[in-house]
């Protein structure tokens, strides 16, 4: 991202926005609400728009041209707060969905793949399920796991674990870090600060829609260089 | 008083095991006594309402049944002073009627056609709504593309005769639909040949769709000026029903969508078509759709009315659909989006199926609100089941006084005998989709 800038009408939500993110690097976003995290992840997809600056994935820049956003969404998943699964379908319709309508894949190896990831976020036997019967903390890693059906380059987490009860955020925490470990490129906007520590390679933290602070987990946590991010530490660590 | 007694008072040491509900009174003496005389305003009502039932019911039940005349030839079997005793419905005058209500005039040797249409379409019917019926793909393309053509041929005796300028234009259409094809996928950056042999496809369907019509199937010609009863009623019905819903929803995307001028056009011809009346509309297809065309160029005086029917239903269609697309949560849009999959296979997989489900009430208001409407097509003089009645109740071969209410009463026995069935499939689809998919 270079230069990157948004306006929601008047409000100038992104303002100069510079992020290199390279292979197999994870990266948390933090910051206070309001402050543009979920808008610059959400720009990386296309599902919020960038007025000025470019955005460039794994070598294809985001314009207006349709067929470059498909592209994109192609190799880029993306899982939600709110899971946004698709309740009409159970869960392995959910999963193979995009790989047989997106990628032309046969139905049946489609089918294999989701099972794959559907064992791997450890819920194969809810595959006939709809997404309505299962847990939050299930239904997410649903998700993780459809995102994961179409081998995408980098995954983008919008506060996974913000709508969770407590006793689901580590079912779903665990799955990501077992994803990080295996050296997906990620990009995670969540407040869960054991997680940044353990897993991230880079820390962002946002306000008024500027990267405000940018450092490694330890001297992010231990030495931060901003008056507004010392502010922010101390009022979510207690 | 010791802190230690209170706790006990409030937390439980072991589980609570679940137990069955309390066994209130039951049986139907309980029943009536809470659900119909719970109270002095309950009990009033209850009563009140029985008294209505007993003034409404009675009188009704000898109409219909008790004093109702089933035999006869004309006129005497139902006239209190040759008959011999009061006389209620005269089914005898319907049971008379009956070929005039089902084809109206169309030609007695040729009324076997019209038998197959309705088996046609009773077949198609089934095998589309029941939902575990073999093959419904199939029964699709059967409903959409097969019966159209066979019932066409069947009823009109094809032979449609078109004109050699008709084939040629038909022909030119076809090279710059196919040629199109090609070029929307160049422009696209999409594989030039599928998208070729896709428009060709399309072509050919179309012109053996013309060909088969054209086709001389040896059957006697029936101008449509002698279709007339319930075959009219049905077919208005079907037409519209089957062109409101795909045509609804292409209307409902139209105006949601980002491009101004589909949205403009969706609107003008919504609020245009849902400003007027159908009746309006009829008279209007009947008289100015032929001002507009060329010369030449007759429309069937049935067809006028069936298109004017078909777009005043899409045009309603069009808001109840928008409505199921407005209640989508924008979660769903982006959760596609992310996937990568474009815009018709989000509009088609994913959020159309939900959409469509969340109004299936006011799908089937609407259908039945249009089976009901097509009454309305009398006013441009087409002989539809009420229309024929009409004709009907003046015969003085049946002058007798309960004449009129009984061919009435028999209308709103056949529109209420659809217009619920309608509703009650969609009452059965509502709870078997329900299950299972809750949010």
């Amino acid at each position: 991202m270079i230069g990157v800038h948004k306006w929601y009408g008047e409000f100038h939500v992104l303002r100069d926005i510079n992020l290199n993110v390279r292979r197999g690097e994870r990266i948390v976003i933090c910051g206070p609400s309001g402050s543009g995290k979920s808008t610059m992840i959400r720009c990386i997809n296309r599902l919020e728009e960038h007025q000025k600056g470019r955005i460039i994935v794994d070598g294809t820049e985001l314009t207006n041209d349709l067929k470059r956003i498909d592209e994109v969404r192609r190799d880029v998943g993306m899982v939600f707060q709110h899971f946004n699964l698709f309740p009409h379908l159970t869960i392995l319709e959910n999963c193979t969905l995009a790989p047989i309508w997106v990628k032309k894949m046969p139905k049946k190896d489609a089918e294999e793949v989701a099972m794959k990831y559907l064992t791997r976020v450890k819920i194969p036997e809810q595959a006939n399920k709809y997404p309505g019967q299962l847990s939050g903390g299930q239904q997410q890693r649903v998700a993780i796991a459809r995102s994961l059906c179409m081998n995408p380059k980098i995954m983008l987490f919008d506060e996974p674990t913000s709508a969770l009860d407590p006793e689901m955020v580590k079912e779903v925490l665990d799955t990501m870090v077992g994803l990080a470990e295996e050296g997906m490129t990620m990009l995670c906007v969540t407040h869960e600060m054991g997680f940044a520590r353990q897993v991230a390679d880079r820390v962002i933290f946002m306000d008024y829609g500027q990267i405000v602070e940018m450092n490694t987990p330890d001297e992010f946590f231990k030495n931060p260089q901003h008056e507004r991010t010392r502010l922010f530490l101390s009022q979510i660590l207690h | 008083m010791s802190t230690v007694v209170d706790t006990f008072r409030f937390v439980r040491n072991q589980q609570v095991e679940a137990l069955p509900p309390p066994n209130l009174a039951r049986g139907p003496i309980a029943w009536i006594r809470e659900n119909l005389f719970s109270g002095p305003f309950n009990t009033i009502l209850t009563l009140v309402v029985l008294y209505l039932l007993y003034v409404i019911i009675p009188p009704i039940v000898d109409f219909v049944f008790v004093n109702a005349v089933w035999t006869g030839t004309d006129r005497d079997a139902c006239r209190a002073e040759t008959a011999g005793h009061p006389v209620g419905a005269c089914w005898a005058f319907v049971i008379d009627k009956i070929n005039y209500f089902v084809y109206g005039s169309y030609p007695v040797t040729e009324r076997w056609r019209v038998n197959i249409f309705f088996a046609l379409l009773a077949l198609g019917v089934v095998w589309l709504l029941w939902l575990r019926a073999p093959r419904r793909d199939l029964g699709a393309i059967y409903f959409f593309w097969l019966f159209p053509i066979l019932s066409y041929i069947l009823l009109t005796g094809g032979d449609a005769d078109f004109s050699n300028g008709f084939w040629l234009g038909f022909i030119v259409l076809s090279a710059l639909i196919v040629a199109g094809f090609g070029a929307a996928a160049r422009f696209l950056n999409a594989p030039v040949k599928p998208a070729v042999l896709i428009g060709a496809g399309i072509v050919a369907v179309i012109g053996i769709t013309l060909a088969l019509l054209e086709a001389d199937w040896g059957l006697q010609p029936v101008p449509t000026a002698l279709w007339g009863g319930i075959l009219v009623t049905l077919l208005v019905a079907t037409v519209g029903i089957v062109f409101s819903l795909p045509f609804g929803i292409l209307l409902a995307l139209g105006r949601r969508s980002k491009l101004p001028i589909v949205r403009m056009a969706s609107v003008i011809f919504i609020e245009f078509v849902r400003g007027v009346p159908l009746i309006t509309v009829l008279i209007m297809a009947n008289t100015m759709l032929p001002l507009f065309l060329p010369g030449d160029m007759t429309v069937d005086r049935l067809a006028r009315p069936l298109i004017g029917v078909a777009f005043f239903a899409s045009a309603y269609m069009a808001e109840v659909v928008r409505g199921g697309l407005q209640a989508m949560p924008k979660g769903q849009y982006e959760g596609a989006m992310s996937l990568g999959l474009n815009y018709p296979q989000m509009m088609i997989l994913i959020i159309l199926p939900q959409a469509l489900r969340i109004v299936i009430p006011g799908i089937v208001n609407t259908f039945i609100g249009l089976f009901k409407d097509t009454s309305l097509v009398a006013i441009v003089g087409i002989f539809d089941l009420i229309k024929t009645i009409e004709a009907s109740r003046i015969d003085p071969n049946w002058a007798a006084p309960t004449i009129s209410y009984t061919g009435y009463a028999f209308a709103a026995l056949f529109y209420f005998v659809f217009c619920w069935g309608m509703s009650r499939y969609s009452l059965g689809v509502e709870r078997r989709l329900a299950t299972g998919h809750k949010h």
